[in-house]
């Protein structure tokens, strides 16, 4: 390459402070960024991407600080420039957009304001020029009505008409280098595409450079032309995408690859000659937002007339966007919410009839399993009293449900000893599996798990899908599954229901849902699924799904 | 701008009916405590002859039947007239405008130099946190707020007064002196500086420790960072980005003292020998003077009733999130 890269990372190593888990965040990392390329850096939580973006930006919080190496952004080490410069070299020549569109903007600013201030800081534009310079980039991210749009606080928008801000943010003074760092990953999966869409749009029309952080390989195989992987703050393997997603060399980005959810796994069709544990009929929500004695609030309908029924051994796939009213209905059949009208019948019995001491022994029998690992475990309670409560609540004697409270424990593939400790102590892989187990030690029929994998790590994630596979066969659980993302569905559902706006769309065998999608709304979320011109190369497939999906053709 | 004029006088009307039962409830709570003031007169008079006492009765009309006595009140109340001191033989209206302004000059000047003075300490602190001027910052507001206050009046006094001789350790005025115009007006400051930065210190160390406290946790949200990321100047981050939106917390507590600055000032007023509401509402319950209390505990309710509207209407002014919903 004879032109000088846009951006050229030399031998980087950035400390971490004392007492971390390990002494760098990054070590000896280089790489380069050429104008009109993405390069997508991925790696799973933990192993440096995120520093590495932060440190280009010169945004590293205080307590890492760069030991060694330089960063050159056009041939200028970013290092010696004095802090004016920097400042100038932030947000001008290289901006970044983030994870989170929901926090990223200030809440109490308007969204037009917030994009002035990019403007008012690095140009010598006036009022006015600035002013049709804003509704020009809120135009130019396809947003509707920009002057009027310029005007709305953040918390009127949604979630992707605030990261298209960010990105007209990024966007206002034309930087050469863009980073993104997860820039969808908190998006449902059509406005992902959407998203996408447009950072690969502006890239190609301005020839930016954008070095795009993300953890999904189908993102990956989406928009990346160059493709770096990180484990443990070092680069593992570098090279064009082709290279890297089908004849990947190292063994991390093997496994890694090896753990991306397939879009259709070969599962045997579930058979429907078993009891229904659970049916939901015509159940109605509507949620009343705001309001007061006089002022009517807001109307949401979380659910619409749903009906629904998981058989004995059957895993039931709701799939569906944010606020498509799929948490709503999986809380409904756990009682924690009371919908407006409609039957939930357990075996026959329907549950919202039944007064509150007639419903209590029911609800041993259906479990949750919530998204969030790090929120949904008591922090003060030990491990063994948080899986021991609910059987202790339920009379059994305390020594007994700690004895089974070790041996769930060994079964979600955790030591026994792990009952002593606090949540704190477990990473978020391990905090789900004591969920699950919290979940099992009311030896449930039935297994409601919101989002139970959202929250983890592509590896990681497998492994727990792997558990929950396992379980259902070993103690013939039935499972209502709620996921936004289509691949896992497909993978361990056998049955999809598809929901928008609350209302159930389509519900069929999950091999007929996605080969052959009836509705227009099936086909939108499946089409919008990144990377599905991309098959994982036959070899890094590995060794244990294959023999589940030998098992179970069996 | 009609949304905010029927939000306020939607709120207005719900003031006035809060305002009502707080008379009511009060009336009883006064009349539940033993004694009354006939007794209490007839006792400093050395008279404690039985007929005296029921004759004073007869005069205040303490001998009519409670719900009697309530129906006057209120009936009064509601034309605004607060009732007559028998005590000080004033109407009780005219007691408390003469105390007022005393009482509001200290607790308003204190309460606004807290306010001002504990956002800028507290951002100074939580923008070093970890070095000696965020120490010293924590370690003087915690002395502050832990030290009682009259103490520090003393300590004040006995240092400002007594050994400089800067500033006059009681009062409101010099007496005697006869000062007009600028002078007086002076004259009253200097009088008023040590009682303000007594209760000041106080305040300012609840609303240091509270920006601080707060602003570290905003400093680390996202859009600090994405404030950052954009290239602006360090104090523009902190003035507009971290600043506006840490300071929620402390207008609710602000919102919350200001409606207490009324009977708040009691102390202060002992100690330096004010003659303000505070000391008045002391003695009128040493003295049960029924009317004086009740008047006192009527502005009270009416001012908190007032700083709650002004703190909802403020709040909604910061943060667009919040709607002004009758």
């Amino acid at each position: 390459m004879t032109e000088t890269p846009l951006l050229d990372v030399r031998n980087l190593t950035i400390d971490l402070p004392r007492g971390a888990d390990r002494p760098h965040a990054v070590e000896d990392l280089t790489f380069t960024l050429e104008p009109g390329e993405i390069l997508c850096v991925v790696g799973e939580s933990g192993s440096g991407k995120s520093m590495t973006a932060h440190a280009v930006m010169g945004l590293l919080p205080k307590a890492v600080t760069v030991s060694s190496g330089e960063i050159r952004h056009q041939g200028t080490n970013v290092f010696s420039l004095p802090e004016r410069e920097q400042r100038a070299l932030r947000g001008g020549r290289i901006a970044m957009i983030f994870q989170e569109p929901m926090t990223a903007l200030n809440p109490l600013m308007r969204v037009g304001d917030q994009i002035d201030e990019v403007l008012r800081y690095h140009t010598t534009l006036n009022r006015a020029a600035r002013r049709a310079r804003v509704v020009e980039l809120l135009a130019s991210v396809g947003l509707p009505e920009p002057d009027h749009l310029r005007r709305s606080y953040p918390f009127r928008l949604s979630g992707g008409q605030r990261q298209r801000v960010m990105i007209a943010m990024a966007l206002a003074v034309e930087p050469d280098i863009l980073i993104a760092d997860e820039p969808t990953t908190a998006l449902d999966v059509t406005t992902q595409k959407q998203i996408l869409e447009l950072i690969q749009d502006i890239q190609a029309k301005r020839r930016m450079g954008v070095m795009f952080i993300t953890h999904d390989f189908g993102v990956v195989a989406e928009i990346a032309h160059r493709v770096a992987v990180m484990q443990r703050g070092r680069i593992v393997e570098i090279g064009t995408a082709e290279e890297v997603l089908n004849r990947p060399q190292h063994p991390y980005t093997r496994q890694l690859i090896a753990a991306v959810p397939h879009l259709i796994e070969h599962r045997e069709d579930f058979t429907r000659a078993r009891q229904p544990v659970l049916t939901a009929e015509k159940v109605c929500k509507t949620f009343h937002l705001g309001g007061g004695f006089f002022t009517p609030g807001r109307k949401v309908v979380a659910g619409d007339d749903l009906s629904l029924t998981i058989h004995q051994g059957e895993t039931v796939g709701l799939v569906g966007e944010s606020g498509s009213g799929k948490s709503t209905l999986g809380r409904s059949i756990v009682g924690l919410i009371k919908p407006d009208s409609g039957k939930i019948l357990f075996e026959g019995v329907d549950l919202l009839s039944l007064s509150r001491p007639a419903f209590r022994p029911y609800r041993r029998h259906v479990q949750m399993v919530f998204q969030d690992p790090y929120a949904s475990l008591n922090p003060r309670h030990t491990v063994g009293d948080i899986i021991t409560q609910g059987p202790v609540a339920f009379g059994e004697d305390r020594r007994k449900a700690l004895d089974k409270a070790k041996a769930l424990l060994s079964l979600v593939g955790l030591d026994a000893s792990a009952a002593e400790r606090f949540p704190h102590e477990f990473s978020g892989g391990q905090r789900q599996r004591i969920s699950i187990a919290r979940a099992l030690a009311l030896e449930p029929k039935l297994l409601v798990a919101d989002e139970p994998v959202s929250a983890l790590d592509v590896s990681v994630q497998a492994q727990v899908l792997d558990l929950l596979e396992d379980l259902r066969h070993r103690l013939n659980l039935s499972m209502l599954f709620i996921t936004h993302d289509l691949r896992i569905a497909a993978q361990i559902c056998d049955t999809i229901a598809v929901m928008q706006k609350g209302r159930i769309v389509e519900i069929g065998p999950a091999k007929e849902v996605f080969g052959n999608p009836q509705h227009s709304y099936t086909r939108t979320l499946l089409d919008a699924i990144p990377g599905k011109g991309w098959t994982i190369p036959e070899d890094v497939i590995p060794v244990t799904r294959r023999s589940a999906a030998l098992r179970n053709s069996a | 701008m009609p949304r905010i004029a029927l939000f306020i006088s939607q709120r207005l009307v719900k003031a006035v009916f809060v305002v009502l039962a707080i008379a009511v409830f009060n009336f009883f709570l006064v009349h539940a405590a033993p004694g009354d003031p006939a007794a209490v007169m007839a006792g400093e008079a050395g008279a404690a002859d039985a007929k005296f006492v029921e004759q004073l009765r007869q005069q205040f009309g303490l001998d009519r039947p409670l719900y009697e006595q309530l129906g006057t009140y209120m009936s009064k109340v509601v034309q605004a007239d607060l009732g007559y001191s028998y005590r000080q033989q004033r109407p009780v209206f005219d007691l408390l405008m003469d105390r007022l302004p005393v009482t509001l000059s200290l607790t308003l000047t204190a309460f606004v130099l807290a306010l001002l003075g504990g956002v800028a300490l507290g951002t100074l602190a939580a923008m070093r946190a970890g070095t000696w001027s965020d120490t010293a910052i924590t370690v003087v507001g915690l002395t502050a707020y832990a030290t009682p206050i009259f103490w520090i009046g003393l300590m004040l006094i006995l240092l400002f007064s007594v050994n400089l001789g800067w500033l006059p350790a009681f009062g409101t005025e010099t007496i005697g002196a006869g000062y007009t115009g600028w002078e007086a007006f002076l004259d009253k400051a200097k009088h008023l500086v040590l009682p303000v930065t007594t209760l000041g210190l106080f305040y300012m160390a609840v609303y240091t420790r509270l920006t601080r406290a707060s602003i570290l946790e905003v400093r680390d949200m996202d859009f600090v960072k994405t404030a950052r990321a954009k290239g602006l100047p360090e104090w523009r981050i902190v003035s507009v980005h971290i600043l506006r939106n840490a300071i929620l917390p402390v207008i609710t507590v602000a919102g919350f003292q200001a409606g207490h600055l009324i009977g708040g000032s009691i102390l202060i007023e002992t100690v330096f020998a004010l003659p303000g509401i505070g000391r008045l509402a002391f003695e009128a319950v040493l003295q049960r003077d029924y009317q004086v209390l009740l008047g006192i505990f009527l502005l009270t309710s009416v001012v908190v009733v007032v700083f709650n509207l002004l703190t909802d209407l403020i709040y909604s002014l910061v943060d667009p999130r919040i709607e002004v919903a009758p």
